[in-house]
């Protein structure tokens, strides 16, 4: 008896006890992981290497009248001091954006925001480094800032961007999506019209590793190498080549293990050119490693969105119709990492999961003197915020009414049998069942018993002898769709690079394989996920399936990971790719087997002959005869290997339903998050283990935004929130214990019918904490986030502004 | 300045700068670079490592201060019979996603557990909290925590049967 006909044998697992394709299992990486090897960027060290450090402006707006660096020079331990005027010589001042603008590398005319970078030392170790920070004396002129966005364009504002030419004011672009005229019908005539204010305030991806890089130009082979805290290394190589005329082909972008990305790592910053500047002038490698601080200051920012929105709607509670005007803060450089398309991102997909007609959004950005950025923090392409805008109009729209907001939300959702659902702003959703996921969120809440205490704590509350500090009960709720997996590559590129995947699978003659990537994990769990789809596909089991990511010599050309577009458009390559070993398989097999393809039957991983199982060719005992001398078929190739480029049909729309239960105290403000329900549908979980734990992340980042983290500003543009004393994250304490629900709509149009996840619980929470609290406070609107400071003055009747330090 | 600092059970010596953090010492000198750095102000814990049994952060100690004392890091949690629970817990819970902060948090997960062996959610909410994580929303950490002290009193109990 075979192990496979033994009774007691479970074939759908591997030897190991893994499943053979979709199913928990607990993570390859991890084993490094735990054990203190992890290797990340800080942790490369090579021989004669040097150490480096940046010296940034205090000032947000300044000209810069003079840079003294020769006591930096004289530092005994310093092996080079560069800065903008070196830099302008090797023409590498300023180097373009990921949309079409310019940002300096060091500065040469003046400073845009506190922070931005002024010299860069090398010496031979880091204490040195900063040592000689010190020691660079730098005249500037403090120039007029331009800090609240609502002020950019104002007739005096100072003009940011002299160094463009022909600038008169500080305006970046305004784009539109849908359609004024329909709505200025709809709004006309509606019952109802609620308009509202409403901002989505600065915030930062915050990984706990902090960007950085090493550089190594090897003089002799004329080779640059570059580790870096990058979450797309293969963009990264090309723009490396057409910024500083290298060539590409000796250049080696290694992103190895990364602490955390949250779109914070995906582009170039100054400190990644400086290493290689400086490795280029030393000879030798080259390590640059930003504090926290340079972090929260400098690199890419998230959100800064001021929306003016108008919802339309029947009395009786059915939407009509949606606009906004949106302000968007792209900061001092218009860095924002999106396809070209789409300047705003997918902002534009902001009507939500509701059905109606009419929809307008007018999005006008500004530069102001801070630093940029702007799409990032896990916010598929800001898709953060446009959920965040029509979950908070909807509520509006639901206090004005006094209506359930569940009830208002059942009652406009989307219907399956809509789908495909062509969107009024132009997005063909694929697939989903909205009511189900709403009613199951609603089903684990115990939504009715939850309304009825709120009921009950509320009757208390108005009796004369009410206890004063009886906390406030809030519920809020939340719907999203997200579009994920960027392309199409004729949609979508990023600085003209097409938005499609490369990825290779080779079987070796045992069996064992390799599947190569070119998007890369930031703690996704690649490379178990990646084999599991293989593993599906064709049987082998996923610990015979090893995935090589995260270095540009050793994997296909691909856009990388973000905007949760690795499952999308790379899973899909790897299903692709694993499809076609499968069907070379089957020739193969007919040949050795010395029957006719058509013969043939797949089960449990091998080719067999039809009625009769015991003549049959597993994987690997095929691989061995691709690679062996066996006679194949005319025009069949030896060995089994597989290579594609998957450049997605569309994108994948996962969505869900989130319930969020607190209790504010009234007497000092404080929100405590008691359950937090949610239900997400991303199609077939591939691994739902780690499924669940993407979404527990992005439900943490949901407590954080509006409860704790932002980053304001002061009327002289100092930055408040440069340190985690200052830029508070959730910590144990202000997350519950997630209740997660999930329902299942496969994509229609995904080889295995999975959608991407890793970014849905960061884009569907923030609303429902913030409509919660706001529930509990009976208030229609105030901004997060919600520190007790903001709950308390919201209490008193004085709403505050929380972005901005300024009243 | 000397230091001298038994690492992990073996002892570690040297010249130092008398203003190098610990995390430092640990990382460059050593060559340790299981310990992260994460924030400089103590925030995080990524640079959590034990002195004399408790728990501390690296990134705001000299290396001075750790002179004649014993760390343990991340590196000092597996023996030869294997990973240490906490390391077990973290793997089969899935209480990790990008390793940046795993060996602060099992750093703080196994003093934890060497004094109070069967802590409840809250206690180990607390115990972690000065430790930063943004990947897993702690949910996972719990669990990790949770199964590590679940199966070390099964082999308690184990070893006190086969007695």
């Amino acid at each position: 008896m075979t192990a496979t006909e033994s009774p007691t044998a479970d074939i759908s697992r591997s030897p190991a006890g893994n499943p053979l394709g979709f199913g928990r299992m607990v993570r390859k990486e991890d084993a490094r992981f735990v054990r203190g090897q992890g290797h990340y960027v800080d942790d490369v060290n090579l021989p004669n290497m040097l150490h480096s450090a940046i010296l940034r402006s205090s000032y947000a707006h300044a000209r810069i009248v003079s840079i003294d660096t020769s006591a930096a020079e004289a530092h005994p331990k310093v092996k080079a001091v560069i800065t903008g005027k070196i830099l302008e010589a090797l023409n590498l001042a300023w180097i373009p954006t990921l949309s079409g603008d310019v940002v300096s590398v060091l500065a040469t005319d003046k400073v845009r925001f506190q922070g931005q970078e002024v010299a860069y030392v090398v010496a031979e170790d880091e204490y040195s480094a900063r040592d000689a920070l010190e020691l660079i004396e730098v005249e500037y002129e403090p120039l007029p800032v331009v800090i609240d966005a609502k002020h950019a364009l104002d007739p005096d504002a100072a003009i940011i961007r002299d160094d463009l030419e022909g600038r008169t004011d500080n305006k970046i672009y305004d784009w539109e999506a849908g359609d004024a005229a329909a709505c200025d019908e709809v709004f006309a005539n509606a019952d109802v019209v609620v308009a509202e204010d409403i901002i989505y305030p600065r915030v930062h991806p915050a990984p706990m590793e902090t960007c950085g890089s090493v550089a190594y130009m090897d003089k002799v082979t004329g080779k640059l190498t570059i580790w870096s805290t990058t979450q797309a290394p293969h963009a990264h190589r090309t723009i490396y080549a057409l910024v500083a005329g290298l060539p590409e082909h000796k250049i080696q972008v290694i992103s190895p293990d990364i602490g955390g990305g949250f779109g914070n790592k995906v582009g170039i910053y100054p400190g990644y050119v400086l290493s290689i500047v400086g490795s280029i002038v030393t000879g030798v490698p080259v390590k640059w490693v930003e504090d926290r601080s340079e972090n929260l200051m400098s690199t890419s920012f998230a959100r800064d969105y001021h929306m003016h929105g108008e919802i339309a709607a029947t009395k009786d509670g059915k939407i009509l119709g949606l606009r906004v005007n949106v302000l968007a803060d792209h900061g001092a450089f218009n860095g924002v990492a999106q396809p070209t398309k789409f300047p705003a991102g997918f902002f534009h997909i902001f009507t939500g999961s509701y059905d109606y007609p009419a929809a307008h959004c007018k999005v006008t950005a500004v530069y102001t003197n801070k630093a940029l950025g702007g799409v990032a923090y896990a916010c598929s392409f800001r898709i953060t915020e446009a959920v965040y805008f029509v979950e908070r109009m909807v509520d509006c729209l639901a206090f004005e009414l006094k209506a359930d907001p569940a009830e208002l939300r059942m009652k406009n959702l989307l219907r399956p049998e809509q789908f495909p659902y062509m969107s009024p702003t132009g997005w063909e959703y694929d697939s989903g069942d909205y009511p189900r996921a709403l009613t199951e969120a609603m089903r684990i809440a115990g939504y009715d018993e939850l309304r009825k205490e709120q009921a009950e704590r509320r009757a208390a509350a108005a009796q004369p002898d009410a206890d004063p500090a009886a906390p406030l009960m809030g519920i809020g709720l939340s719907f999203f769709t997200e579009g994920v997996g960027a392309g199409p590559r004729k949609h979508m590129d990023i600085l003209g690079l097409g938005m499609a995947d490369g990825c290779e699978l080779r079987v070796h003659p045992t069996g064992k394989a390799q599947l190569r990537l070119s998007v890369q994990t930031q703690g996704q769990g690649h490379e178990t996920t990646f084999a599991q789809i293989v593993s599906h596909v064709i049987g082998l089991p996923p610990e015979d399936i090893e995935v090589i990511h995260g270095d540009t010599d050793n994997t296909p050309f691909g856009l990388g990971t973000y905007g949760s577009r690795s499952t999308p458009v790379s899973g899909a390559a790897a299903a692709v790719a694993a499809q076609r070993i499968k069907d070379k398989a089957k020739v193969i097999a007919a040949a050795a087997l010395e029957c006719s393809v058509d013969d043939l039957e797949w089960e449990h991983g091998r080719w067999f002959v039809k009625g009769d199982p015991t003549q049959g060719k597993t994987i690997a005992e095929i691989a061995m005869a691709a690679h062996s001398s066996l006679e194949l078929p005319e025009g069949v190739e030896g060995h089994l290997d597989a290579s594609v480029v998957y450049n997605p049909p569309n994108l994948t729309y996962p969505f869900g339903a989130y319930i969020c239960v607190v209790d504010i105290d009234p007497q000092t403000g404080a929100v405590k998050v008691r359950r937090f329900i949610a239900v997400d549908d991303c199609g077939p979980r591939i691994n739902p283990m780690i499924v669940e734990g993407q979404v527990h992340g992005g439900l943490a980042d949901g407590i954080g935004m509006a409860l704790m983290e932002v980053i304001a500003f002061d009327s002289d543009g100092n930055n408040l929130g440069g340190s985690f004393m200052d830029y508070l994250l959730p910590t144990s304490m202000e997350c519950p214990s997630w209740e997660l629900g999930e329902t299942v709509t496969p994509s229609p149009h995904h080889p295995i019918g999975v959608k991407g996840v890793g970014e849905s619980a960061t884009v569907g929470s923030p609303p429902a904490v913030v409509n919660a609290v706001l529930d509990a406070l009976q208030i229609r609107q105030a901004d997060m986030p919600f520190t007790p400071a903001v709950v308390w003055r919201a209490l008193q009747g004085r709403v505050l502004r929380p972005d901005l330090a300024i009243e | 300045m000397r230091v001298t600092v038994n690492v992990n059970g073996a002892e570690t010596s040297a010249e130092v700068e008398s203003r190098l953090l610990l995390v430092h010492y640990l990382r460059n000198t050593l060559g340790l670079t299981g310990t992260h750095w994460g924030c400089d102000t103590s925030n995080c814990g990524a640079c959590t490592v034990w002195l004399d049994g408790v728990a501390a952060k690296s990134c705001t100690m000299l290396a001075a201060m750790a002179d004649g004392r014993d760390v343990r890091t991340v590196e000092g949690l597996e023996t030869e019979a294997g990973l240490d629970a906490v390391q077990e817990g973290f793997v089969e819970e899935h209480g990790l996603q990008c390793g940046f902060c795993t060996p602060g948090m099992m750093m703080v997960a196994r003093a934890l557990l060497d004094r109070d062996p069967d802590p409840d959610e809250a206690t180990i909410r607390e115990a972690i909290s000065g430790n930063l994580c943004r990947c897993t929303g702690y949910e996972n950490i719990v669990r990790a925590v949770r199964w590590a002290a679940t199966h070390e009193a099964a082999a308690r109990i184990a070893e006190e049967a086969s007695v």
